[in-house]
């Protein structure tokens, strides 16, 4: 069917419009300001930015990875409440964790000037935590569920079940997770890595929030402070070449592998932990927790029932909770069918072109919120304006502006922004199909849509709902495209967020905050509770 | 029970999508886009429908934001007025030809010539003052002097100040190259950054925080910042300083507004410009954010006039757009982070 086969070449173009956009400025002189980033502050920048990645991806690895391998193989006190607990920092947005780790730690915050009146000293020694390490910590805590998801996802599907087979091939359980379990599990791994990157170099709020100045920063700076067009469209297309070169090596390291899914009747039982190793395990897990989730959440709410008598007015707030909830479902829900097609595209009709199509639709999530927004609105808007007037010249129909100024305009801009976040966990879970599996379902005299339901369905079903789990919670926290494309009167949480946090009013922010943190729980119940059995 | 539930689920779905399509245009309104959020308009279009029976529809997003999205929409946007909480950026929309001159006897006689546009396309609604703010237990009033003075090397160490991203300190330099030429202004700047207490902070209410905990002794803000903290808590050792009284006055900048070039509710649009410049919606305007009103037949607040009256810089406003990217190289160049 050819419309199968076009939808990751439309899914494509649809990414590559807001690029061309971005683009399409590179060639205008901009040279001063070029100049003068070279003599100052791009080296800082550079370095700045590659610290902060690295940091990023390597910390929410190793946070992730060892927070889904102890959930998912070992037996804890708390164990069960822990494994969805840990996503819960997922529905944290990132810069509300950084205003409340400043809030906390920095010199005027409780920590430090209990300290200073117990020790007597100006309390120099204590580490600057707006510096880049408190960046890392802020960020890594913010963003390891993107790993720890994926990763689980993948040890759930097979990893008990390889490490009984890596034992009986004579290793040991730490050799067994190393050499047979890891390389596994690396495509989901790897796509939890590609999405904390890419989450890392978009973002702005928290970085401000730090005044830690990065590519991104260097990108707002260029073309909201210097009004220069030409040099952010360059640096912007600076960080799509990098990304792109990323994404590109990873899919050549991924081509040479297959991976295949054990039964998962079969999981094993879980290794129950006992004595201090239980204790430790639990004590380290729970700290996590702590930091990235209850600490935030618990100061949140403090500054919340201070707040709560000027702002709380139940009907606005069943109002923002409606709209932020009805178009988080609706772009997952759009999001995933896409995506899922799109995979199965890859499947049916495998080819090079295909397979570079599909990393450009994923390369929205990389680029900075407003300038996608951005780039995203210039190309729909005057789609737009070119229909109506060609309705109008030639059939003579006023239909006015038929997407500005809809939900329909949202829809398209949150699925160019993240077709990524969608994809890898769908895909990695299209990765356990082998060839097998449909031959041996065609023996069973299944095809088509039969095989794809009763064979395919269940296989991909861990992946389709962590992908919309993902989803729904980063749309309910995107800020820029929601700003730039609700219709009138379309206010959501983050909408209200935004409104505080911009005039400084962060302890107004509470309440959205905290009401945007309820509501995220609900699609990661209903995760648990597809996947937890 | 079941079949009512599906229904409503039906009806919320039909809603849902109902918005989906364009809606349809009404009789008398105005649409504004502003970058000054909802809080402190939603007050005064309140007001003026009341008065008018027109109705205001308005949308909120970042300065960057809103002038990318005019400049994208053309001559199909349904903006007739912007608002911006800052000068730099509606001067940025006027030369995009984002907005278009209005003549009107009304804003001309209610808003002070420095704090509109000399080509009538942008008028200042509020002023928001920025000045020095110190810690009294540190400081002595006649300590302090001018902003240009906080590069002297006595206030080593003690001086706080905000990240240099921020449109408000892109404001201030730049106001202080057209007084004092670049060359000047960059040997302030760097003396600034050598005083630094701590790195630059990401707000103006950190800022003050910081000086209140006492790791530094006074720092640069806008002044409803520090009203909105001393409402919260009066006993902070936090006094206000009206710097540059006797040379160029005290910065100020605007919160401000201008009639969109492709509007297409012009009318109604001054009328709204001109009601906000009002008597009527003047303090409102104001008030609500602890600010000055513009229209100096107007007092302030009675919390904010007690903070003094002050001369303000009497320079015209639209220097600050014009050199604003002269004044974000220059601090890149002095080391202002």
């Amino acid at each position: 069917m050819a419309i199968w086969r076009s939808v990751p070449f439309i899914a494509a173009a649809l990414v590559l419009a807001p690029v061309g956009v971005i683009v399409s400025a590179f060639f205008a002189p901009a040279s001063d300001v070029w100049q003068h980033l070279l003599e100052t502050t791009l080296p800082q920048l550079l370095i700045n930015t590659f610290w902060l990645a690295l940091g990023v991806v390597s910390g929410t690895a190793l946070l992730g990875i060892s927070l889904a391998w102890l959930t998912a193989v070992y037996d804890f006190t708390g164990r069960r409440f822990f494994s969805w607990a840990l996503l819960l920092p997922m529905a944290m947005p990132a810069y509300v964790t950084a205003f409340v780790a400043l809030g906390l730690f920095d010199f005027t915050g409780p920590v430090q000037t209990v300290l200073r009146a117990w020790l007597d000293s100006d309390l120099s020694w204590f580490p600057d935590i707006r510096g880049r390490a408190g960046v890392i910590v802020v960020m890594t805590l913010a963003f390891y569920p993107y790993v720890y998801l994926l990763a689980r996802n993948a040890f759930l599907s097979q990893g008990k079940r390889s490490l009984e087979v890596a034992q009986s091939l004579g290793f040991n359980r730490k050799q067994g997770f190393f050499k047979v379990v890891l390389p596994m599990s690396r495509p989901w791994i790897a796509g939890g890595m590609m999405l904390v990157l890419m989450e890392t170099l978009a973002d702005f709020g928290t970085v401000a929030v730090f005044n830690y100045n990065t590519f991104t920063t260097a990108i707002y700076k260029a073309w909201f402070s210097m009004f220069s067009l030409p040099a952010a469209s360059q640096l912007a297309s600076l960080l799509i070449l990098i990304i792109f070169v990323v994404i590109v090596l990873e899919q050549q390291f991924r081509l040479r592998m297959r991976y295949a899914e054990s039964k998962r009747t079969e999981r094993a039982q879980r290794i129950r932990l006992t004595g201090w190793s239980n204790w430790l395990v639990a004590g380290f897990v729970l700290s996590v927790l702590f930091l990235a989730f209850l600490l935030p959440v618990l100061q949140l709410c403090q500054w919340a029932m201070r707040s709560f008598t000027q702002d709380y007015d139940v009907a606005r707030y069943l109002e923002f909770l409606w709209h932020s909830l009805s178009l988080s479902g609706l772009a997952a829900l759009l999001i995933c069918l896409v995506v899922i097609a799109m995979v199965y595209a890859a499947r049916r009709y495998p080819s090079a072109a295909t397979r570079y199509a599909i990393r450009i639709a994923t390369i929205g999530y990389a680029l900075p919120g407003t300038v996608l927004a951005i780039g995203v609105y210039v190309p729909l808007v005057w789609l737009d304006g070119r229909f109506s007037e060609w309705m109008m010249n030639w059939l003579q129909i006023e239909t006015g502006q038929l997407i500005q100024g809809t939900l329909m305009i949202m829809l398209i801009a949150y699925l160019i922004r993240f077709m990524a976040v969608s994809h890898y966990p769908i895909d990695g879970a299209m990765q356990r199909i082998t060839p097998n599996i449909d031959e041996a379902a065609m023996s069973f005299g299944l095809h088509g849509w039969a095989m794809i339901r009763k064979v395919h369905i269940p296989i991909l079903k861990p992946g389709i709902f962590t992908a919309a789990t993902l989803v729904f919670v980063d749309v309910m926290k995107e800020m820029p495209i929601t700003l730039m494309t609700r219709p009138f009167g379309w206010d959501t949480l983050a909408v209200r967020i935004y409104e505080m946090t911009s005039e400084g009013q962060w302890e107004q922010a509470a309440l959205p905050a905290v009401t945007l943190v309820l509501a995220g729980l609900i699609p990661i119940f209903l995760f648990m509770r597809q996947t937890e059995k | 029970m079941l079949k009512s539930n599906v229904s409503r689920l039906y009806l919320a779905v039909f809603f849902l999508f109902s918005s989906l399509i364009a809606p349809l245009a009404h009789a008398e309104e105005v649409v504004v886009y502003s970058a000054r959020i909802e809080q402190l308009i939603k007050p005064m279009f309140d007001a003026f429908t009341k008065e008018t029976g027109i109705k205001v529809k308005y949308t909120t997003d970042n300065e960057g934001a809103l002038l990318a999205r005019l400049e994208a929409e053309g001559k199909n946007t349904p903006a007739d007025l912007l608002i911006t909480s800052d000068v730099g950026n509606l001067w940025a929309a006027a030369r995009a030809g984002l907005l278009k001159p209005v003549q009107s006897n009304a804003l001309e006689a209610n808003i002070p010539a420095h704090l509109r546009d000399p080509q009538q396309e942008w008028f200042g609604l509020s002023i928001r003052a920025r000045t020095l703010i110190y810690n009294t237990k540190k400081v002595k009033p006649s300590e302090l002097s001018t902003y240009e003075d906080l590069a002297d090397p006595k206030w080593n160490k003690r001086l706080c100040l905000r990240t240099s991203k921020k449109v408000y300190n892109q404001s201030l330099v730049a106001m202080m190259i057209a007084e004092h030429g670049e060359a000047e202004t960059e040997k302030i700047v760097k003396g600034w950054v050598a005083n630094l207490a701590t790195d630059p902070l990401s707000d103006d209410t950190r800022a003050l925080e910081f000086v209140a905990a006492g790791k530094c002794d006074v720092t640069v803000v806008n002044t409803y910042y520090y009203g909105r903290l001393m409402k919260k808590d009066p006993n902070l050792p936090l006094a206000i300083f009206w710097p540059n009284q006797n040379d160029g006055g005290v910065h100020v900048n605007i919160s401000g507004a201008g009639v969109t070039r492709h509007g297409r509710n012009t009318q109604a649009a001054i009328k709204l410009l001109e009601f906000l410049s009002s008597d009527k919606a003047q303090n409102l305007f104001a008030d609500v954010n602890m600010e000055y009103p513009v229209n100096p037949k107007i007092a302030a607040d009675p919390f904010v006039a007690a903070w003094g009256s002050f001369k303000q810089n009497p320079m015209n406003l639209v220097k600050a757009g014009e050199l604003q990217t002269t004044a974000v190289k220059l601090m890149d160049r002095a080391g202002y982070q």
